[in-house]
């Protein structure tokens, strides 16, 4: 019964939604007043109807309802409740009833904080916002129903894909998807901006916080997936270029840029078509990674279900968004004219430079994931684009990047100076340049690359730093009033100090776990003792136990390295009994130099030992810490009190000294 | 108004170096670094009519044969049959093959050609086991075992 | 000119979509749909174990059967499987197992003795040689052979009483009027 009435629920919040998505863009285009009141009620009870749509299919797969075909094929009694309860997104029509559900959440936070947002503006939004819902809850009800029943009911289900029973993976749909569809409530405003015609402060003023949590969350996501591939996997590496990953990190680049041009609209009435046209595609490139996960027209390792009919609905949902949104844009993208001019030296072009570097990333990663689709579609074979394309297309475009972003705060909006940027710039030039020769000196000669990719994160690192001591006046002022200063560092800065901090220790960890891998294949048997990176590795013994809903074997390994250093390593291989299906579990010690890493593999049955790999991956803790620092970050901007929905908000105008944020 | 013009033409100068400048960077990374695929049958032939070379980075698709997987030597290298039930190339791995690896299975390897072995670099196997990877199907359907059938009409 | 460059990125859409519509359309499941309507090609399966007959492509004739590839292994099989014994038992179709990708010998046989045997007759297919006969890309999947042995129609995924209903029974009716 529940069950019937979530998806009653679920379909009547199609209708509200359809509704919403129509009567108030027709009052606002008439002024009429009564059909735009319909638009902030109609979010709530839209997200009300989802939630309880969510709730029935949780129910389901909580008490275990095998009559529901979804839970059948995808859940199991013998499942911890974890995993039960992240079952309920771990398939197709969950995750795509979790998109709905997100959507709907997006729209009734604006529904309900949005009243000191113009009304015309709020009412279009909030329909924009409801016409995509209105796709997305279409294609839930026409082709992935999660509600459809079973008969007759399957005593036991099929049990969630082993390799989801995880709990990194468990909470990896959920942050991505708050990412990804939060990037719909800019896309919205956007698009409302485009009817419109009228791009103001008070409109980018609104749009930075929604990017900056969807940035937020997007981040956090993609940081999470990473990281369980990294274990999970035992590969030890943590990034693919696989083009499910690419889905995620293309929005990612696109938020990125969005976020920082945001700025420049907000504060210096700048660039204002190339942020909605980045707001555009932001969400475009969300829902194409949709489409690319979905539809099953690439190859990739993440092999999700895939279905044709569903990639052919998705991408219709596509191009009448985007499509659509492209369309307003040519037809009043030219009219969007800002006041503001800026010499190309300014804190405008520095942005404007990387803002540009950063799409073309984009495209490029773009390009490569989608060539083999071109490829077979023009019938010239079958290819695959992997990892060297990325890197050697990705790296090149992101090191000017990285340099602009060290200077780029040190210049003036406006009209900035380069030789007094660069004079601010010594000491860090000076880190820099020592920093990248005693690497190469000291820890690897072969690899200038190397070398150079550290000095790129001491520079970065060096400049935030010296960005923010020149904020705080440090050695200018008493050391007293510099740190007082230092707590009276309005937020958003704070924010740009973590995430440009963070971002250069996590290249540091990027550079150095790709350059200094030792990576180590044998056969051991008991008491056999393998070196890598001057650890010890002895293999103790190889146990099989008995899991939860799963068959083990974990390898014991004690490491040591000379007298004062031992610890135990216990890397697992599991059997999943449902799905007769093995997994690994890499066994992982972080430490401040790098991560030692074990997989235990097959029993080699001429010799009687196992298949072992060992690895020692070179600062990729630093690599994590630094991606939270810039998730931290984030967050911290998002909290300031000019952030703030429903602050008071004045408008002043920047002075040139003020921080970018 | 001239200084206008010439600020917005030294933007517009600045973007098509960056546009022109990513756009090698594509074309060179494409040329280096496409991996094209092929059929067990295929690699036999362009092998033996010299349109591959060894140094070719290669990858292979089809079914591992049957009874065909064995450990060499060394105990960590995996030596198996790669066929598309027409001709079957022999593949070495070095390392651990991925979870669902197993015979009769599809599998898509990555590596090199050279004196009648196929040295991987990498094994791909799907994440989900009820999957036929598409390059596997393309495979057999060119060796002609899928039996593609003449067109009637 | 300036006008002009605020429409590339719809014709890029535009282009993109192109592609994505024509790779839709080439997506590898479409393969097999050449096999329809072309007599079942040769094949000949052993049997599994313990069982006396195998299955091969001159058992398909005469009249309207389904042929169903499955394996232990396959998820969404299990969820097929009470459906297929429903048409065992209330006879209404008779029903040709191929048995596709088992990891061992034995573990077939045990699936169908715990869950119970809904096939006519079995064919063990460990290479996928009789898979590849069908242009199989993956399990279960379900072909309707007519009485003349040829393939009819193919459907993926797990059988439900409602796509039974509403789509293969009145495909099944129809070749039997035929």
């Amino acid at each position: 019964m529940i069950v019937e009435i979530g998806h009653f629920a679920l379909i009547l919040s199609l209708f509200v939604a359809a509704l919403q998505g129509t009567l108030p863009m027709v009052g606002a285009h008439r002024q009429n007043q009564s059909l735009m009141a319909i638009a902030a009620p109609a979010a709530l009870i839209q997200f009300a109807l989802i939630v309880g749509a969510f709730a029935a299919l949780t129910y389901a797969f909580v008490t275990s309802d095998f009559s529901v075909m979804n839970v059948a094929s995808n859940s199991h009694t013998a499942k911890p409740m974890l995993y039960k309860i992240s079952g309920v997104w771990g398939n197709h029509e969950g995750s795509m009833l979790l998109w709905a559900l997100i959507l709907a959440a997006y729209g009734a936070a604006i529904a309900a904080f949005g009243n000191n947002l113009r009304p015309s503006l709020k009412v279009r939004v909030l329909g924009v916002q409801s016409l995509i819902a209105t796709g997305v809850l279409a294609f839930i009800l026409l082709t992935s129903n999660p509600f459809l029943r079973l008969d007759p009911a399957p005593v036991n289900g099929n049990g969630l894909n082993p390799l989801l029973q995880d709990p990194g993976l468990a909470f990896h749909p959920p942050l991505l998807y708050l990412g990804y569809v939060g990037l719909s409530i800019t896309f919205s405003f956007a698009v409302a901006a485009l009817i419109e015609g009228r791009v103001d402060a008070a409109w980018a003023r609104w749009v930075r916080p929604w990017t900056l949590a969807a940035w937020c969350f997007l981040t956090a996501g993609i940081v999470l997936g990473s990281w369980w591939a990294y274990y999970e996997l035992g590969w030890g590496g943590w990034w693919f270029w696989d083009p499910v990953e690419n889905a995620s990190f293309m929005p990612w680049l696109a938020a990125t840029a969005l976020l920082h041009s945001a700025i420049v609209s907000e504060k210096r009435d700048s660039l204002k078509s190339w942020t909605i046209f980045l707001a555009i595609i932001a969400f475009g490139l969300s829902l194409l990674g949709t489409f690319l996960v979905r539809s099953g027209v690439i190859t990739s390792v993440h092999a999700f279900a895939s279905d044709p009919t569903r990639g052919v609905f998705i991408l219709l949902l596509l191009v009448i968004t985007i499509g659509g949104a492209f369309a307003l844009f040519a037809w009043r993208g030219p009219q969007l004219k800002g006041s503001g001019l800026f010499q190309p030296v300014s804190r405008e072009g520095g942005l404007l430079l990387n803002n540009f570097l950063l799409t073309v990333a984009a495209a490029s990663v773009l390009l490569g994931t989608l060539y083999p689709l071109f490829i077979d579609v023009l019938e010239l074979g079958k290819v695959s684009v992997g990892a060297p394309y990325f890197e050697s297309v990705f790296v090149p475009m992101m090191i000017p990047m990285i340099m602009v972003m060290g200077i780029a705060p040190f210049l003036k909006w406006k009209r900035g100076d380069f030789s007094s940027a660069s004079a601010k710039l010594k000491f860090a030039a000076l880190a820099t340049i020592i920093g990248g020769l005693l690497t190469w000196a000291l820890i690897d000669r072969a690899s200038a690359f190397a070398a150079f990719g550290i000095a790129l994160a001491i520079w970065l690192f060096a400049a935030t730093l010296t960005e923010l001591a020149g904020r705080i006046k440090l050695f200018q002022v008493p050391l007293a009033d510099s740190l007082s200063r230092l707590f009276r560092q309005p937020r958003a800065s704070w924010g740009m100090t973590l995430a440009h901090g963070g971002l250069a220790i996590a290249i540091a960890g990027i550079t150095a776990s790709s350059a200094w891998k030792v990576e180590s294949i044998q056969v051991m048997k008991f008491g056999d003792q393998v070196n890598v990176a001057g650890y010890t590795y002895t293999l103790k013994s190889v146990n099989e136990f008995q899991g939860p809903n799963y068959k083990g074997t974990r390898g014991t390994f004690i490491v040591t390295k000379g007298d004062d250093f031992k610890l135990t390593l216990e890397p697992e291989k599991r059997v999943y009994t449902v799905r007769a299906m093995p997994t690994t579990e890499a066994a992982i010690h972080p430490t401040f130099l790098g991560d030692l890493y074990a997989v235990v593999g097959d029993k080699d049955e001429k010799s009687g030992g196992y298949i072992t790999r060992l690895y020692f991956n070179p600062l990729v803790p630093w690599m994590w810490v630094g991606a939270m620092i810039m998730v931290l970050g984030a967050a911290v901007s998002l909290s300031d009190r000019r952030h703030r929905v429903g602050a008071p908000m004045k408008s002043k105008l920047v002075s040139g000294g003020a921080p970018a944020e | 108004m001239m200084k206008r013009k010439h600020r917005r033409l030294s933007f517009v100068a600045l973007g098509i170096l960056v546009l022109a400048a990513a756009a090698a960077l594509i074309l060179t990374a494409f040329e280096d670094n496409i991996v094209f695929f092929h059929s067990p049958t295929e690699i036999v032939e362009k092998f033996a009519k010299h349109e591959l070379r060894p140094e070719q980075r290669l990858r292979i698709g089809g079914l591992v044969e049957e009874g065909s997987v064995s450990k060499t030597a060394d105990g960590a290298t995996t030596r198996f049959k790669v066929t598309d039930l027409n001709k079957s190339v022999v593949v070495e791995f070095r390392g651990l093959l991925p979870d669902l690896f197993r015979e009769g299975q599809g599998i898509v390897a990555e590596g090199h050609y050279n004196n009648a072995i196929f040295t991987a670099r990498e094994v791909l196997a799907k994440h989900d086991e009820t999957y036929m990877p598409p390059e596997v199907a393309e495979a057999l359907k060119k060796s002609g075992q899928w039996k593609p059938a003449e067109k009637k009409k | 000119m300036n006008r002009l460059a605020y429409y590339i990125p719809l014709v890029l859409l535009g282009i993109l979509a192109v592609y994505f519509a024509a790779g839709l359309g080439r997506d590898p499941k479409s393969l097999e749909s050449v096999l329809i309507d072309q007599k079942v090609p040769e094949f000949s399966l052993p049997p599994i174990a313990g069982s006396s007959k195998g299955l091969s492509n001159t058992d398909l004739k005469n009249q309207v059967v389904l042929v169903n590839v499955f394996g232990s292994w396959c998820v969404a099989c299990r969820v097929e499987h009470p459906f297929l014994m429903d048409l065992k038992e209330k006879n209404i179709v008779p029903v040709y197992g191929i048995d596709w990708r088992e990891p061992d010998r034995k573990a077939g046989p045990r699936w169908l003795k715990k869950y119970g045997d809904p096939y006519t007759l079995i064919g063990d297919d460990p290479i996928s040689k009789g898979a590849i006969a069908f242009g199989v890309t993956g399990a279960p999947e379900t072909f309707f052979v007519d009485k003349n042995g040829l393939i009819r129609y193919k459907h993926m995924g797990p059988i439900t009483a409602q796509n039974w209903s509403r789509t293969l029974k009145p495909i099944l009716e129809r070749l039997r009027k035929e």
